[in-house]
């Protein structure tokens, strides 16, 4: 198993942290996995995106040009990345803040609306962990209880005791995926 | 087993200078590797194993307290990014005239001056050709993982110590800054100051009561005395040639081409050879680890074992290319294809640039 994944939208929305969160949960089931942040003169409100690979084997390229899975939180990287996802792949987005929806026939499209259910929860910053929980619905590449192994091991003590609430997120983005066209 | 932790590549590093038993790092912040010295100033090695970390106030700087803390035998290192290592480059003519054992790693980025602070390969000349003035070399090991990020730091020591010669970790942006699973060597104790004053003889520690003055100085103004000097590190550059070279070799036992990379477009090239075979190319992959020495021979054999071209692939406008076809010497067919700027070529442009320069064939 290979799962080629891009993960892009604003800066501040997680992007990377959701992409770090995943590359543990694979290290937590022994899987190799890389990750690869955009960096730069990058900002809060700037475009942000991360490629990470999580696989049985060995990983030769961190730097690749088309994708298994993007997961795709704002319409310039709806516009940047549509393009590259292979084709049979699956595109995930979060409708808020898309003006195009995507216009692929032949990937996989599913939405989360990751932004309103992080409001009606009351933590904003959960927004991420509800899109990863949907990712992992429509994906299961890692097991949800390595997802926390992983939590726990990315984040400081001191944050552990929001571990639950990201939890919650996960499911609540699980339960949420709505299928747009499957090919 | 060590321990297993997910690490950007700069982090790795710096991790490995702890561990490594590092006693001093001195270094100025620059992207992309400027985690190095965060990572170093937030875990308070002087805390865990005694060593030092300063800010400097400049490279200038910088490379300069290593060729004071290199000179007593200490274990000292740098990092930085290109324009940071242009301005070491005094320094580093100095250190290797003196021989003085010191380790600087240069997390490259886009050129030349400023530049971007992209991933680039552009300062291989500056890294294996000298960099400084004077007839000199660096040992230069050229990571393609996190992994090597770590395990790179001890062993460039061991060679900076073995033959009294600055080394360089020649990494860049893309493996500075990604994250990989990395399995941590086992801390090593710093050195105590008699196990340097039993190993090091050359260290200039304060006069030993009963012993020789030792100096050490780039400086000599007798020109007969000068060209000595200068036998005796061209011995040393040659023993270093003969028994240094380390690459890894991908698909090459029946490749007819042979792809050359390092760094992390040795990482993009060994996707390329998968989709290449996957299309019945028979290609195979050959990564210098050491840039300095250069893999010539292993080269030099992939020739007479009938290889019909080479293809170097760098993120560097044709650098490579220069040592491998010394190496190739006009027997065979040397081609370039790279990126740069900052730009990292994708895999399938590789292979696209392969058909491109061997199709007729």
């Amino acid at each position: 198993m290979t799962e080629e994944i891009i993960i892009a939208g604003f800066g501040g929305q997680g992007v990377l942290s959701m992409g770090k969160i995943l590359a543990y949960s694979g290290v937590m089931q022994d899987q190799e996995v890389s990750w690869l942040p955009s960096y730069g003169p990058e900002m809060r409100g700037g475009t942000a995106n991360v490629t990470v690979i999580v696989s049985d084997e060995r990983i030769s390229s961190p730097s690749i040009s088309s994708f298994d899975t993007a997961i795709i939180l704002n319409q310039q990287s709806m516009d940047k990345f549509e393009p590259t996802v292979k084709p049979g792949g699956v595109l995930l987005y979060d409708p808020n803040g898309i003006s195009r929806p995507p216009e692929r026939k032949d990937i996989n499209i599913y939405t989360v609306e990751g932004a309103r259910l992080a409001a009606e929860m009351g933590n904003t910053k959960i927004f991420n962990m509800i899109v990863l929980g949907a990712y992992l619905k429509v994906k299961p590449i890692v097991k949800l209880e390595n997802v926390i192994k992983g939590l726990r091991k990315s984040l400081p003590e001191r944050y552990h005791k929001l571990i639950p609430l990201n939890e919650d997120a996960i499911t609540m983005g699980m339960k949420n995926v709505n299928e747009v066209q499957t090919v | 087993m060590g321990e297993l932790r997910l690490m950007k590549g700069n982090e790795a590093l710096a991790e490995a200078a702890i561990r490594a038993g590092v006693d001093g790092y001195f270094g100025y912040p620059i992207t992309p590797q400027s985690e190095v010295i965060e990572y170093l100033t937030s875990e308070k090695p002087h805390e865990r194993t005694g060593m030092v970390v300063l800010q400097a106030e400049s490279e200038v700087a910088s490379i300069n307290m290593l060729y004071g803390g290199g000179a007593t035998g200490k274990k000292v290192m740098t990092s930085s990014s290109s324009p940071g290592i242009s301005l070491m480059q005094e320094g580093l003519s100095y250190i290797a005239g003196a021989e003085i054992p010191c380790v600087v790693v240069n997390v490259v980025r886009g050129g030349p001056g400023l530049g971007d602070i992209q991933p680039s390969q552009s300062d291989y000349f500056q890294a294996v050709k000298g960099g400084g003035h004077g007839d000199y070399r660096l040992i230069v090991l050229a990571p393609s993982s996190v992994q090597e990020m770590s395990d790179f730091v001890p062993l460039a020591f061991d060679l900076a110590f073995k033959y009294r010669n600055p080394a360089m970790i020649m990494s860049d942006g893309l493996i500075g800054q990604m994250m990989e699973k990395v399995e941590l060597f086992d801390p090593m104790p710093r050195m105590t100051d008699k196990e340097i004053e039993e190993k090091f003889p050359w260290a200039t520690n304060g006069k030993p009561v009963g012993k020789e003055r030792r100096i050490i100085t780039s400086l000599d103004l007798d020109p007969a005395r000068l060209e000595v000097h200068n036998h005796h590190l061209q011995k040393k550059y040659r023993e270093i040639e003969e028994n240094e070279v380390r690459y890894e070799m991908f698909d090459c036992d029946d490749a007819e081409y042979i792809i050359v990379a390092y760094g992390s477009s040795a990482r993009v090239c060994q996707k390329s050879i998968q989709l290449a075979r996957e299309e019945g190319i028979k290609v195979g992959l050959i990564r210098p680890i050491t840039l300095w020495p250069f893999p010539k021979k292993q080269i030099n054999e992939l020739v007479e074992k009938g290889v019909k071209g080479f293809l170097s692939v760098e993120m560097s406008a044709g650098q490579m290319v220069e040592d491998i076809q010394l190496a190739v010497n006009g027997r065979t067919r040397v081609e370039y294809f790279g990126r740069y700027g900052g730009m990292i070529p994708s895999p399938e442009e590789v292979v696209e640039a392969f058909k491109n320069k061997f199709q007729e064939d």
